[in-house]
C-alpha cells in the first residue's frame, strides 16, 4: 500500500516537473516569436482588442465599485480616530500598491486568460494549428506570439484604467456620501502617495501577473487534450493556475518592493 | 518505418514508395493510423525508427526553416475537418498561403484567389465565413487553400468521410482532376473503398500497423487475401468477425437468469 503511494507520489511529481519544463521551453519559442508581431501589426491589434478592449468593461466596472466599497469600510475605521480625512490614503495606497494589480490579474485570467486557452485550445482541436504548420506558417509567430504579446501590453494598462476609476470611485463616496471635502481628498493623496514607491511598483507587480497569466493561458491551450473534456480542463487550469500565481507572486513581489 | 503511441504500436515497419506524379490511396479499417501516416510524411510526427523521405529530403532530418521551405515548396494537405481559420472569409483563407510566403503585389493575389476559388466551383463563395459553409463546401474551400502556392503533393485525409453523393462526386471529380491536369502527385488516405478505388493508380491496404496488401485498383480487387476481400466489399463478417469476442450467447443468458433467481 504503501509503495503504490509512494509510487503514485512519485509519478505525480515527475509529470509536474515535466510539465514545467515544457512549459518553459514553450515560453522560449513563444519568446523568440514575439518580434513577429511587431512585422505584422494588424495581427498585434486585433488581439489588443480582443484581449485588451473586450476586458475594459469589466475592469471599469469592478475598479469603480471596489473603491467605493474600500472607501466606506476606510471610513468605518478611521471614524473611530477622528481620521477619516485621511480616507484618501487608504483607499489610493490599497488600490496602487495591492487591489489594483492583483484585482486586475485575477479579472485578466478570469475574463480574457480563459478566453485565450478556450481559442487556441479549439484551434488545436479543429486542426487550425496542425493546417498552419502544413502551410508553413508557424503557429507560435502567427497565433501564439500576438496573443502573448498583446497581453503582456494589456494587463499593465489595464491595471492604470483600474487605479484611476477606483480612487474615483472611492472619491465619490467620500465627498458624495462622507462629506468629506474635495480638497483634503486629493491633498492627503498627493502628499502621501510616492510615484515610484506606489505606482511604478504596482505597475511592476501588473506587469509580472500579466506575463505569468498570459504564459499560463497560452501553454495550457497550446498544450491541451483536443476534446471538449480537456479543452474544459485547460480553461480550469488557467483560471486557477493564474490566479494562485498572481496570489503567490504578490506576496513574493511585496515582500522585495517594501523591503518588509 | 515503426511509429508507436505509448505502447501501441501504431506502424510496425512498414515501407511505402509513393510515386510522382501518380495518384496513391491508402486505405484500411478507422484506427489504423491512416491520419498519423500524413502527419508522419508532413513532419508533424517523427517515427520511432525507420525514415521518410519526401522530394529526395530525410524529412526527420531536417531543421525547422528547412522542413517549412520543404513543406511550402512541396506539400499541401487537405484535413478532414478542412481546418479553415475560423476568423478568416473563404476569400482571406485561400489568400492566406499567399500572403504569408509570397510578396506578389494585391492585385496578383486577388487574381490567384479568384481562380483557385472558380477550380473548386465557390468563387462565389468568397465572401462567406467558414461557419456558413456546409462540410463538402469547407473542404473544396480547403482543396483551394491546399494549391494556392501550387504544391508537387497534396495529401487527402479522409476527403469523402461523410460527405452527401453529390458532395462526394464533386470532391472524386476534383482530386481526380487536380491530379491529372496538374500532374500533382497525390496521397489519398480514406476508407471509402469504391470512391477512392475509382481514381487511384496505386493503393496500399494497411491494418494493425502493417502493409496487409499494395498493388493496382485490378489487384487489389482481385486479391486472394480474405482480408482484403472482405475489407474491399464491406462483408459484414469473415476475418474480421461481427462479433466482439464474448462467450456463447446461451452461457451469458443462463448466467444471467440464473444469477436474477439467485438475488
Amino acid at each position: 500500500m504503501i509503495a503504490h503511494w509512494l509510487q503514485l507520489l512519485g509519478h505525480r511529481t515527475l509529470s509536474r516537473f515535466s510539465r514545467i519544463g515544457k512549459g518553459s521551453l514553450f515560453l522560449m519559442q513563444c519568446l523568440l516569436c514575439l518580434p513577429y508581431p511587431l512585422k505584422k501589426p494588424q495581427l498585434l491589434v486585433r488581439q489588443l482588442y480582443s484581449v485588451g478592449v473586450q476586458t475594459l468593461l469589466i475592469i471599469i466596472v469592478a475598479g469603480v465599485f471596489i473603491g467605493m466599497v474600500l472607501a466606506l469600510q476606510s471610513y468605518i475605521v478611521l471614524v473611530d480616530f477622528g481620521a477619516e480625512e485621511s480616507i484618501s490614503l487608504m483607499v489610493s495606497l490599497s488600490i496602487l500598491r495591492e487591489l489594483g494589480p492583483v484585482f486586475t490579474g485575477l479579472l485578466f485570467a478570469g475574463r480574457a486568460g480563459s478566453a485565450l486557452t478556450a481559442e487556441i485550445g479549439l484551434m488545436k482541436s479543429t486542426e487550425q494549428l496542425s493546417g498552419m504548420e502544413m502551410m508553413a506558417v508557424n503557429p507560435m509567430k502567427y497565433v501564439i506570439a500576438p496573443r502573448f504579446l498583446a497581453g503582456i501590453i494589456s494587463v499593465p494598462l489595464l491595471t492604470l484604467i483600474f487605479m484611476a476609476v477606483a480612487i474615483l470611485g472611492g472619491f465619490f463616496v467620500a465627498t458624495e456620501m462622507l462629506g468629506i471635502y474635495e480638497g483634503v481628498y486629493w491633498s492627503q493623496m498627493q502628499a502621501k502617495v510616492d510615484f515610484y514607491e506606489d505606482l511604478v511598483n504596482g505597475i511592476i507587480k501588473s506587469a509580472v501577473f500579466g506575463f505569468v497569466v498570459v504564459w499560463i493561458a497560452v501553454f495550457e491551450g497550446h498544450d491541451c487534450i483536443p476534446t471538449s473534456e480537456g479543452l474544459g480542463q485547460a480553461t480550469t487550469r488557467t483560471v486557477v493556475h493564474g490566479s494562485l500565481a498572481i496570489l503567490g507572486l504578490d506576496f513574493i513581489l511585496t515582500a522585495l518592493m517594501f523591503n518588509v | 518505418m515503426s511509429f508507436s503511441r505509448g505502447s501501441r504500436k501504431i506502424f510496425d515497419n512498414i515501407d511505402l514508395d509513393i510515386e510522382r506524379g501518380k495518384l496513391t490511396a491508402i486505405m484500411g479499417p478507422s484506427g489504423t493510423g491512416k491520419t498519423t501516416l500524413l502527419k508522419l510524411i508532413g513532419g508533424q510526427l517523427k517515427p520511432d525508427t525507420g525514415t521518410i523521405h519526401v522530394d529526395g529530403e530525410n524529412v526527420h532530418e531536417l531543421s525547422q526553416p528547412a522542413l517549412y521551405e520543404l513543406r511550402q515548396r512541396t506539400m499541401g494537405m487537405l484535413f478532414q475537418s478542412g481546418a479553415l481559420l475560423t476568423d478568416l472569409s473563404v476569400y482571406e483563407n485561400v489568400a492566406f498561403p499567399l500572403r504569408e510566403h509570397t510578396s506578389l503585389p494585391a492585385s496578383a493575389i486577388h487574381h490567384l484567389v479568384l481562380l483557385k476559388l472558380d477550380v473548386v466551383g465557390l468563387r462565389g463563395a468568397r465572401n462567406l465565413m467558414p461557419a456558413e459553409l456546409s462540410g463538402g463546401m469547407a473542404r473544396r474551400v480547403a482543396l483551394a487553400r491546399a494549391i494556392s502556392l501550387d504544391p508537387e503533393m497534396i495529401m487527402y485525409d479522409e476527403p469523402f468521410t461523410g460527405q452527401d453523393p453529390i458532395s462526394m462526386g464533386v470532391l472524386v471529380k476534383l482530386i481526380y482532376d487536380l491530379n491529372k491536369a496538374l500532374g500533382m502527385t497525390s496521397v489519398v488516405v480514406s476508407h471509402d473503398v469504391n470512391e477512392t478505388a475509382s481514381i487511384s493508380d496505386y493503393i496500399y491496404v494497411i491494418s494493425a500497423g502493417k502493409v496487409v496488401q499494395h498493388g493496382t485498383p485490378v489487384e487489389i480487387e482481385h486479391s486472394s487475401s480474405d482480408w482484403v476481400q472482405q475489407f474491399m466489399g464491406g462483408l459484414a463478417d469473415g476475418p474480421v468477425p461481427f462479433h466482439f469476442p464474448a462467450s456463447p450467447l446461451m452461457d451469458d443468458l443462463l448466467g444471467e437468469s440464473s444469477s436474477g433467481v439467485m438475488r
